[in-house]
């Protein structure tokens, strides 16, 4: 076994567990810590797949600026969630059916999927080095897709007004 | 050097949806049900990676960039749609929150 497939089953294992530890976990807050690890966990794999720039992203985004506005609200509400995770009712049975049909139809097509056996250009390593940094990365973002990039931007500029307008309750 | 096959991703990928979807359809919490949507929006930036190895091509990192940022602008706001429902309501179990189910 490689070093990369060691990483990528600690990695993998890291991030499922971590995310059923999300939905498992009763208090709110220890299920946000869950997300965090998973988040965590999940950029790991990010920089196995070579995506360095993203993986720093959803360490600084993710997991640090979207988790803190959770558990601020998880705090300013001071939730005692009683009681069980979810009484057994027909419509979460047929839920967790679903998913875990879903689950099964997902991984039979991804087997099937031509080519998505083996990466051709991995042993090129000109192109390995360049691939996802946050040069190559900005090289494309700043040009091909630049007005995406601006939208996104007054998106935001959007949802902070909205926020403060549907929270704040009187203005 | 063997490398991991995209498959493994993949696969790794749809997990991580079925866990955040089973999450969301279990869970009462709407705090909870949120968190499991970030993870389903995670499972679709892993899968968008792992084509992007595949094929080599940079244009896969824009995709997780710009479901990251939307998943910032869509917490923001659900967040104080929930804070407001706790305001007016005093709950935020989503079964108690069904004035405009009828």
């Amino acid at each position: 076994m490689s070093a990369e497939q060691v990483l990528f089953w600690a990695f993998a294992v890291g991030t499922i567990g971590s995310a059923v530890g999300v939905i498992f976990v009763r208090n709110p807050v220890a299920s946000a810590m869950s997300l965090v690890a998973s988040f965590f966990f999940l950029a790991g794999i990010y920089v196995l797949l070579w995506a360095h720039t993203i993986a720093v992203l959803q360490v600084l985004v993710y997991a640090g600026a979207i988790m803190v506005l959770f558990l601020f609200v998880i705090m300013l509400l001071s939730l005692n969630d009683t009681g069980p995770i979810a009484q057994v009712s027909l419509s979460r049975v047929a839920g967790a059916l679903a998913t875990a049909a879903l689950l099964v139809a997902l991984v039979q097509a991804f087997r099937k999927l031509p080519g998505s056996g083996t990466v051709e250009w991995a042993t090129d390593a000109g192109r390995l080095a360049s691939v996802g940094t946050s040069k190559q990365l900005g090289a494309v973002l700043y040009t091909q897709w630049l007005f995406p990039f601006e939208a996104v931007s007054l998106l935001l500029l959007v949802a902070i007004v909205g926020a403060v307008v549907v929270a704040k309750s009187r203005i | 050097m063997p490398v991991v096959p995209t498959v493994n991703y993949l696969i790794l990928a749809a997990a991580l949806f079925c866990v955040g979807m089973l999450g969301v359809l279990i869970r009462r919490n709407a705090l909870v049900v949120f968190m499991c949507i970030e993870l389903m929006l995670n499972a679709a930036n892993l899968t968008f990676l792992a084509f992007a190895r595949e094929r080599g091509d940079v244009t896969g990192h824009i995709s997780p960039f710009f479901i990251i940022a939307v998943a910032a602008a869509e917490a923001a706001v659900g967040l104080a749609i929930v804070i407001s429902v706790f305001r007016n309501r005093g709950t935020v179990n989503i079964e108690e929150i069904q004035s405009m189910k009828h």
